[in-house]
C-alpha cells in the first residue's frame, strides 16, 4: 500500500551510483546550463551532448528504453512552440502549391527547443534516478543552499510519502462510497460539487497535516531541536571524486566552446 | 497518476539562459526573504510545518475529480496555501513544491525551475493573496467573503500565473505571443474554475471544523499591507501587460530577438554559421556534422566499452 | 534521593480552552517501571508532554530529575530533554529525517556531541534495538514494528535515564508487539508506559497509575490494580 512507486531512484550499483552525490549534482547541472548555452541550430553540439546524456544514462544501468521514453513526457510542452514554424521571420521555405510557408529559422529553433528541452530531461532523470535524495539533500547542503530550506525540502520528502499515502486513504474511500463517479451519466453529483468535495478532502489533508507538523515539532523539541539547523560535517570530495568533477567539467567546457570555435 | 497537473511546468530548453537566469534571481530573492518572514513569524517551527505542509500541498495535488470524456481536474494549491498561510508561507511552501517536482519527477526545468517558482510561487501566491485581501475587505466578514474570495483567488491566480509563463516564453522566443499568451491563458481560465471549487470545497471544509486555520488576523498582520498590494499591482500589470502584448507580438519579438542576441553575443561567428547549417551545401556545415558524428561515435563507443566491463565485472564476480 | 519524576496538582488546558489535566498528581522513582492506565481523553499524553517542557502547566509543579522543569533555564531544559526519552505513540511523527541514521544522530547531534561520539552513539542505540542493519535505510520503507523499535532508538542515543512511552503496542501484530516487549523487559531505564495493553502491563511493569478526567484515580501495585475489577470496569478497562 505504500508509494515507493513515486520515488525514481533506482537502487543499483553503477560508477554513476558510486560518484558523489555533490559531483553529479554540479555536473548535471552545469549539462544542463550548456545544452541551454548552446545555440539553436548548433546540430553538431546538441549531438555530442545528447550523447553525453546517453552515455550517462548507459553508465548508470538504467533501461536505455526507459529513460528515452520517459524523457519524452515534457515533449507535448512543445506545441507552445509549434507556431513558431509559420510565426519566425527569415527566409521562407515554400510548400509547393498549397500556399502555405514555413520559416527556416522557425524550424530550426523548434527543433533546437525540442532537442534541449529532450537532452536536458535525460540528465535529469540521470541525476534522480542514480542518486537518493538523503544524498542529494546532503550535496543541496554541501553547495551552499540555505540551511533551513534544505532542511525544509528533507522535511518534505520524508512527509511526502505519508501524506500521498493519505490522500490516497481519502480517495478510495470516496470512490468506495460513492460507486463508480461517471461524469457522462452524472453519477455522484454535478462537476461543481465533485470538485468541491475533491476540496473537502485536500481541506481534510491540510488540517491533518497542520496538526502532524506540530507533532513533529514536538517529536523534534523533545530532543533537542531549538530551531537552529545543525547536521554533521561533509566528509572531504575524494580524489577520485574530484577527478571526476575536473575531467567532467573540461568535457563541459568544451563542449561549450565548440560551436563558439567553429567558425 | 505520476503527474501532477503539470500543464504551467516550464521544461528545460524552452526559456533562454538569460531569461531563466533573470527569473532565477527573482525566485532567489524571493525565498530568501520569505524564509526570514517566515521564520520571525513561525520560530522553531518554521521546518517541521513548511515541510509537512509542503509535502501535503504535493499529496494535495494528487486529489482529482472526474470532469468529461476520462478527464479530470486537480487542486494545484497555490491560492489554498495564500488563503492558509500567508503570502510568505505561502511562497515558501510552493517553492518547494515545485523544487521537489523538479528535481524528483522532472516535472518542470532545472534551470527553467527559477521561472517555476516565480510563476506558481510568487505570482500565484501574491496574486491569491492580494484578491482574497480584497474581497475579505468588501465582505467585512461575511461567510460569502471566503467563498467569493476564494474562487476568485484561486482562479484569477492560476490564469495570471499562466500569462507570466507564456510571456516567459515569448520573450525566450519559444512561442510567438499572440499565440502562446491567448492559448496558455485560455486553457487556464477552464482550468482555473476547477481550482476555484476545491478552494472553496477546502475553505469550507476548514471552516466548518478548524475554524482558526480560515481566520486571517495573524498572518494578515504578518504580511503586510505592501504585500498585498504588490500583489495586485503584479496581477494587474500582468494582466493588462499580457494582452498588450499578444496584440503586439512585435513587442515581444523584438524583447525575444534582443535577448537572443545577449545569449548569442559571445558566439556573433557562429550566427553566421548557422545559417548554412543545411547539409551538404556548405563545407564548413560538412566539417561540423562529421566531427560531430565523430564525436558522439567516440563517445557511444566509451560509453559502451564501460557497460561491456561492468557487464563482465559483475559476471566474474 | 529525589524522585525521577514528580508531578503534583497539575493543571493543563490546550489553547481552545478544553481542560485536559485536571490536579493529576504522582511520582516515579529511579529504577522504576510504571504503567500509566486510562480511557482514550484521560489526558496521558498531555501528562507526558509535560515532562520534558513541551507544554507549559496552567498550573502545578512538574520536577523531574531534580529540575523545575516548568520554570528551569535554557541549558537545564536540554539536560530535561536529554535525560527524558519520550517515544511518541506514532512513529512516523518521531522519525522526521530522511534517513534511519539521520534520525538516531538527531539527539546526539543537538546535544552538541562530537562527530566520532555521535557515531558511536547511533551504533549502540540500534544494536540495543537489534536494527544495526537498517542504519542506511529510508524510514518509510520500514514496517510498523520497526518504526517503533528506531523510534525508541531516537531516543536511546540520548542516553537518557528515564523513558517515557506512549502507547508503544499500539498498532503492532502479535510477533512485534512480542518483539517489542522483549525489548523493554531488556532495557535498564526506569520506565513510564502509557497504554491500554493490560496484558503486557501485567508482565513488565509492577507498578500502575490509572488516569481519567485528567487526574489520577488509582495507583498502586499493578497484580492489586488488574485485580479489582470494580475500579476497572469503572474507568473503561478490561482484565486480561
Ligand atoms: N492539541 C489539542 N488541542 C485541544 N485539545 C486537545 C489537544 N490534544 C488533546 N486534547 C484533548 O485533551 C484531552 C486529553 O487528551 P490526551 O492527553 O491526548 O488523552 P489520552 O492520551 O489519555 O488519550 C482529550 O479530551 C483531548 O480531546
Ligand atoms: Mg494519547
Amino acid at each position: 500500500m505504500h508509494v515507493h512507486f513515486l520515488d525514481p531512484y533506482q537502487d543499483l550499483r553503477s560508477p554513476v551510483h558510486a560518484l558523489d552525490a555533490r559531483v553529479k549534482l554540479v555536473l548535471a547541472l552545469v549539462f544542463i546550463l550548456v545544452v541551454s548555452l548552446t545555440p539553436n541550430g548548433a546540430w553538431a553540439s546538441l549531438l555530442l551532448l545528447f550523447a553525453v546524456a546517453v552515455s550517462a544514462v548507459l553508465l548508470a544501468g538504467l533501461n536505455v528504453g526507459y529513460v528515452l521514453r520517459r524523457a519524452g513526457l515534457a515533449l507535448p510542452f512543445a506545441l507552445a512552440a509549434l507556431p513558431l514554424v509559420f510565426t519566425a521571420p527569415g527566409a521562407r521555405i515554400e510548400l509547393g502549391a498549397t500556399g502555405i510557408s514555413l520559416s527556416q529559422i522557425g524550424i530550426e529553433r523548434l527543433l533546437s527547443i525540442f532537442f534541449k528541452s529532450y537532452v536536458s530531461m535525460q540528465m535529469a532523470i540521470v541525476l534522480a534516478s542514480a542518486t537518493s535524495f538523503p544524498d542529494l539533500l546532503q550535496a543541496m547542503r554541501a553547495i551552499r543552499l540555505p540551511k533551513l530550506l534544505v532542511a525544509i525540502f528533507g522535511l518534505m520528502w520524508r512527509y511526502l510519502f505519508v501524506l500521498v499515502d493519505e490522500a490516497m486513504r481519502l480517495l478510495r474511500a470516496r470512490d468506495s462510497r460513492s460507486g463508480a463517479l461517471d461524469a457522462a451519466r452524472n453519477v455522484g453529483g454535478s462537476i461543481s460539487w465533485r470538485a468541491r468535495s475533491a476540496g473537502g478532502m485536500a481541506g481534510n489533508l491540510f488540517m491533518r497535516s497542520f496538526e502532524r507538523g506540530d507533532r513533529i515539532y514536538d517529536a523534534m523539541a523533545a530532543r533537542g531541536y531549538d530551531g537552529e539547523v545543525r547536521s554533521m560535517r561533509h566528509p572531504a570530495l575524494s580524489a577520485q571524486s574530484l577527478r571526476v568533477l575536473v575531467a567532467g567539467l573540461v568535457l563541459l567546457s568544451v563542449l561549450f566552446a565548440l560551436p563558439r570555435l567553429f567558425a | 497518476m505520476l503527474s501532477s497537473p503539470a500543464q504551467m511546468h516550464v521544461p528545460d530548453g524552452f526559456l533562454t539562459t538569460t531569461v531563466s537566469i533573470v527569473l532565477w534571481v527573482l525566485a532567489v530573492l524571493a525565498i530568501v526573504v520569505a524564509l526570514r518572514r517566515v521564520g520571525n513569524d513561525l520560530g522553531e517551527r518554521q521546518v517541521p510545518l513548511m515541510g509537512v505542509l509542503a509535502a501535503c500541498i504535493f499529496a494535495g495535488q494528487m486529489l482529482n475529480f472526474p470532469v468529461a470524456g476520462g478527464t479530470s481536474g486537480h487542486l494545484i494549491g497555490a491560492a489554498l496555501a495564500a488563503i492558509l498561510l500567508g503570502p510568505w508561507a505561502g511562497i515558501l511552501v510552493l517553492a518547494c513544491v515545485t523544487g521537489i517536482q523538479a528535481l524528483i519527477f522532472q516535472d518542470g526545468g532545472l534551470l527553467a525551475m527559477g521561472s517555476n517558482i516565480v510563476n506558481m510561487g510568487v505570482v500565484s501566491v501574491f496574486t491569491a493573496w492580494g484578491v482574497y485581501r480584497i474581497v475579505q475587505m468588501a465582505a467585512r466578514g461575511a461567510r460569502w467573503g471566503m467563498i467569493v474570495g476564494g474562487f476568485a483567488a484561486a482562479w484569477i491566480s492560476v490564469v495570471v500565473a499562466s500569462m507570466a509563463a507564456a510571456l516567459q516564453l515569448a520573450a525566450s522566443g519559444a512561442s510567438p505571443a499572440n499565440v502562446a499568451i491567448p492559448t496558455m491563458a485560455g486553457v487556464h481560465m477552464l482550468i482555473g474554475i476547477g481550482e476555484g471549487l476545491i478552494t472553496v470545497g477546502a475553505l469550507s471544509f476548514l471552516a466548518a471544523t478548524r475554524r482558526d486555520l480560515v481566520s486571517h488576523d495573524k498572518t494578515a498582520a504578518v504580511a503586510g499591507r505592501g504585500v498585498w498590494i504588490a500583489g495586485l499591482v503584479l496581477a494587474i500589470g500582468l494582466a493588462v501587460a499580457s494582452p498588450l502584448a499578444s496584440t503586439h507580438p512585435d513587442g515581444l519579438e523584438r524583447v525575444a530577438a534582443d535577448i537572443g542576441f545577449l545569449d548569442r553575443a559571445q558566439s556573433s561567428p557562429y550566427k553566421i554559421f548557422s545559417d548554412y547549417m543545411i547539409p551538404g551545401i556548405h563545407n564548413q556545415a560538412l566539417s561540423t556534422i562529421v566531427a560531430g558524428v565523430v564525436g558522439v561515435l567516440l563517445v557511444f563507443v566509451v560509453a559502451y566499452g564501460v557497460a561491456r566491463m561492468r557487464r563482465g565485472a559483475n559476471t566474474a564476480s | 534521593m529525589h524522585h525521577s519524576i514528580e508531578v503534583e496538582d497539575l493543571h493543563f488546558s490546550y489553547p481552545d480552552g478544553h481542560v485536559a489535566l485536571n490536579g493529576a498528581t504522582l511520582s516515579v522513582a529511579p529504577g522504576e517501571k510504571v504503567a500509566l492506565l486510562g480511557p482514550n481523553g484521560a489526558g496521558k499524553s498531555t501528562l507526558i508532554l509535560h515532562l520534558n517542557g513541551i507544554l507549559k502547566p496552567t498550573s502545578g509543579r512538574v520536577h523531574v530529575a531534580g529540575i523545575d522543569v516548568p520554570n528551569c533555564s535554557k541549558s537545564e531544559l536540554a539536560k530535561v530533554r536529554a535525560a527524558v526519552g519520550l517515544v511518541f505513540q506514532q512513529p512516523d511523527d518521531q522519525l522526521f529525517s530522511p534517513t534511519v541514521f539521520d534520525d538516531v544522530a538527531f539527539g546526539p547531534i543537538y546535544q552538541g556531541l562530537p562527530e566520532s561520539e555521535v557515531r558511536a552513539r547511533v551504533r549502540d542505540a540500534l544494536a540495543a534495538v537489534k536494527m544495526s542493519d537498517y542504519v542506511d535505510r529510508v524510514s518509510h520503507h520500514l514496517s510498523v514494528g520497526q518504526k517503533k523499535r528506531i523510534a525508541i532508538a531516537t531516543v536511546l542515543s540520548m542516553k537518557p535515564d528515564l523513558l517515557v512511552l506512549d502507547e508503544p503496542t499500539a498498532g503492532l501484530d502479535p510477533r512485534g508487539r512480542r518483539e517489542l516487549m522483549h525489548l523493554l523487559h531488556e532495557l535498564p531505564q526506569t520506565m513510564l508506559i502509557s497504554t491500554h495493553d493490560l496484558a503486557m502491563v501485567r508482565e513488565l511493569l509492577p507498578r500502575t497509575i490509572v488516569m481519567e478526567g485528567g487526574r489520577v484515580v488509582a495507583n498502586g501495585p499493578t497484580n492489586e490494580i488488574l485485580a479489582d475489577e470494580v475500579l476497572l470496569h469503572a474507568h473503561g478497562l478490561e482484565k486480561p
